[in-house]
């Protein structure tokens, strides 16, 4: 039965919500890792392929990205401490910030992998199947792994513009900001797998 | 009449009063009732497929429609029935009442649980309908197969992939609930060992569920895309879908059994009115299986090709988590040294159970040795050992524990007299069904197999006859409960003369579980 008032002042557990994010990760992190193990398979199965594969790829796209995320992850942190300090002004223009950060992380990455469609690199694709083995496993993970890594990013953005909303709203205040905090554990988390992802893919050459 | 969750009006009324209820109570008989259905649906195909195998060749159905009711067999039993099992119907009835909470640590993500497991399952049966036919590949959805055939492959593994969240979010959810919201008193070791093997399994299904989440999403993308991560052709290794299928499927198995045990444990001490026997060891032992769980997947693939170290290394890991499961059959067993024994059916499922599990355990060694598993891989002595173990464990448990707490849940009694004939039914059914298959196994029987040598059919048709004997039983035991719900005795708060918390409260209880929250002074089974 539904007594959402009650149960509402009953699970205002701080300690809880957090264990619950931090658990959440751990499965995030998992889900991540099942591609982990097979990029890294492939890579001691083909490691001169990988090598080569990832010549292919634009070193200063990647950096500008990981650039942007790491500074999204910062102003992130900062939006958080801003509200705990009761500065929910400044909060605001942070979170809006990591938003916008990450959907320019998002178009970098649409223009880099529009150009790799362009020249014909993608899976199953004539142009790819031609060439060597491990190659096609290469762009195969790399296509995988950076598109569920941009489907978190999305997710993540949703995440933070409802929590723009709540902290517009003072739904979420000085006092009560474990929404805020969690969400930020998980763009960190985001940010964290692009960090593994960065140098897999591209600084192998 | 005394007030309880089933009468005290919420938000909605009529059926959203359950769908869209955050109670943890009401969530608990939703999922079960949900699984009986699929549950009776599951046994009706295996019905059907006992009775294709009564004799050699074709009887009722063609072998593409075999080939599809094994694997929906397979997907429903696992994956929709006993997989949520334990946990999901009866966890969430009790586990906050064990530990003297309110509700669990996160209502409203339990209540999403339940959506995304009914989604789930909705997704995985339209596939049946739909797309190119049933999904044939068994229910493992072995690659290279599960890729080129036209079946619908990808609606029933993203069914499957909802479901997945589901259980992981619901042992998220057990984990949090069972580390904040304990009662004041109530420390680790006061926990009901039913806790205790709820919590080891909650960690198995977070951190093994996302590993069958990205793997059946990269089947998906295989099938959609081509990648080619398990096509030779492209440099892929089908063996590596394998892999990563037993990562997470073996680790399932004991998030089947754990809360089963955890069941067992709950139930011997009430009826042989004695404190279990070993209580550290039996919740140790949880969190031990839960362990070497990990560990073993490769048990599943000795004949897939892998090198000799790396068989050997899983063949000794999978003695070993023989090991913890040795120590609670053991203290199972020693518990009931000097008890003052009641036989209700509860403690005739116990029973059954730990003959069955047994039985079914000391198989599983004949399988994790190397040598005699390549004999009797891939035949009905596998069927024969995970039936014993999953059924004759899981499910015999799991009745006993919907016995055991009916009580509890519906307030009223159920039939005694009919309870113990439908156990009496299911036991001789079960070993008359499924005891056959070890010998047809050992015999050189495939599994999965359409037809077969005219020299198997003998046993082939006792353990059809056996499917008949089991089904009244299972029929027999469901109509009972069922027609006790409204004619049954009122049960009064403590029936069985139980210790722990949810004895504490009325049956059925209210809303928010206790009057007050009790204060726990002793451990759970403390009988004088």
């Amino acid at each position: 039965m539904n007594d959402s008032t009650q149960t509402a002042v009953q699970h205002r557990d701080y300690a809880g919500a957090k264990l619950g994010m931090w658990l959440f990760l751990f499965t995030e992190i998992l889900l991540f890792g099942g591609l982990f193990l097979v990029y890294s398979v492939y890579r001691s199965m083909y490691p001169e392929d990988f090598h080569e594969a990832a010549a292919g790829l634009s070193v200063v796209l990647g950096t500008v990205n990981t650039v942007i995320l790491l500074t999204s992850s910062l102003t992130m942190a900062l939006a958080i401490s801003a509200l705990q300090r009761g500065n929910t002004r400044q909060s605001v223009l942070l979170q809006g910030a990591t938003i916008v950060l990450g959907l320019v992380f998002l178009v970098n990455k649409y223009f880099e992998w529009s150009g790799h469609i362009h020249e014909g690199i993608f899976p199953n694709a004539p142009e790819l199947l031609a060439r060597s083995h491990g190659q096609v496993q290469f762009y195969g993970l790399y296509y995988v792994m950076t598109g569920l890594h941009g489907l978190h990013v999305v997710a993540g953005l949703a995440l933070i513009g409802i929590m723009l909303s709540l902290t517009i709203r003072q739904r979420i205040t000085r006092e009560d900001n474990g929404k805020l905090e969690n969400a930020g554990l998980y763009w960190h988390l985001v940010d964290l797998i692009w960090i593994y992802l960065f140098p897999l893919f591209y600084l192998i050459t | 009449m005394e007030t309880n969750f089933y009468n005290t009006p919420g938000k909605h009324k009529g059926i959203l009063a359950w769908v869209l209820s955050t109670d943890h109570k009401r969530i608990g008989l939703l999922y079960l009732s949900c699984m009986t259905a699929f549950f009776l649906t599951g046994m009706t195909l295996g019905l059907l497929m006992r009775l294709e195998l009564i004799a050699p060749g074709r009887t009722l159905m063609a072998a593409s429609t075999y080939n599809a009711l094994f694997t929906l067999h397979g997907v429903i039993m696992i994956f929709l029935f006993i997989i949520p099992g334990i946990p999901a119907a009866l966890g969430n009835f009790m586990l906050p009442l064990q530990i003297g909470a309110q509700d669990v640590s996160f209502p409203r993500l339990n209540l999403m649980s339940w959506w995304f497991y009914i989604i789930g399952a909705a997704v995985a049966i339209t596939s049946l309908f739909t797309g190119g036919g049933a999904p044939d590949t068994g229910w493992t959805f072995y690659v290279p197969y599960s890729i080129r055939t036209g079946t619908n492959v990808s609606l029933a593994v993203f069914g499957v992939f909802l479901m997945g969240i589901s259980s992981t979010l619901t042992g998220l959810n057990f984990v949090t609930t069972i580390h904040r919201l304990r009662a004041p008193g109530m420390s680790w070791f006061r926990m009901p060992l039913f806790v205790w093997s709820i919590y080891a399994t909650g960690w198995v299904q977070l951190l093994a569920t996302p590993v069958i989440a990205i793997t059946l999403l990269m089947l998906m993308a295989e099938r959609f895309f081509g990648i080619g991560f398990f096509d030779p052709a492209k440099g892929g290794d089908p063996i590596l879908f394998e892999h990563l299928f037993w990562i997470y499927s073996h680790p399932a198995v004991y998030i089947m059994i754990l809360p089963a045990m955890g069941a067992v444990s709950e139930i011997i001490p009430v009826f042989a009115r004695r404190t279990i026997f070993g209580y550290k060891a039996i919740a140790f032992s949880s969190l031990g299986i839960a362990l070497f769980g990990y560990l073993v997947w490769g048990h599943h693939m000795f004949t897939s090709g892998m090198s000799d170290e790396a068989r050997m290394i899983f063949s000794l890991l999978t003695f070993l988590v023989a090991v913890p499961s040795g120590i609670k059959v053991f203290n199972w067993v020693a518990s009931l040294y000097k008890g003052s024994i009641r036989l209700d059916t509860p403690f005739l499922y116990i029973m059954a159970f730990i003959f069955l599990f047994s039985i079914g355990g000391l198989t599983g060694l004949v399988q994790g040795a190397l040598a005699t598993n390549v004999h009797v891989h891939g035949t009905y002595f596998i069927v024969a050992h995970f039936h014993y173990v999953m059924f004759g464990g899981t499910v015999f448990a799991f009745i006993a524990a919907l016995h055991y707490w009916f009580p509890k849940m519906s307030g009223r009694m159920y039939h005694e007299g009919r309870a113990r004939i439908a156990a009496l039914a299911l036991f001789i059914g079960f070993n008359t069904l499924y005891f056959p298959m070890f010998v047809l196994g050992w015999q050189g029987m495939p599994r999965r197999y359409y037809d077969y040598l005219p020299h198997y059919q003998p046993l082939h048709v006792v353990s059809t006859v056996g499917s008949w004997i089991l089904a009244t039983g299972i029929l027999l035991m469901l109509y009972n409960l069922f027609r006790s719900l409204r004619t049954g005795e009122k049960a009064g708060d403590n029936p069985w003369g139980g210790t722990t918390l949810e004895w504490k409260t009325s049956s059925p209880p209210p809303v928010e579980n206790f009057e007050k929250i009790p204060e726990v002074t002793t451990g759970p089974y403390h009988y004088q």
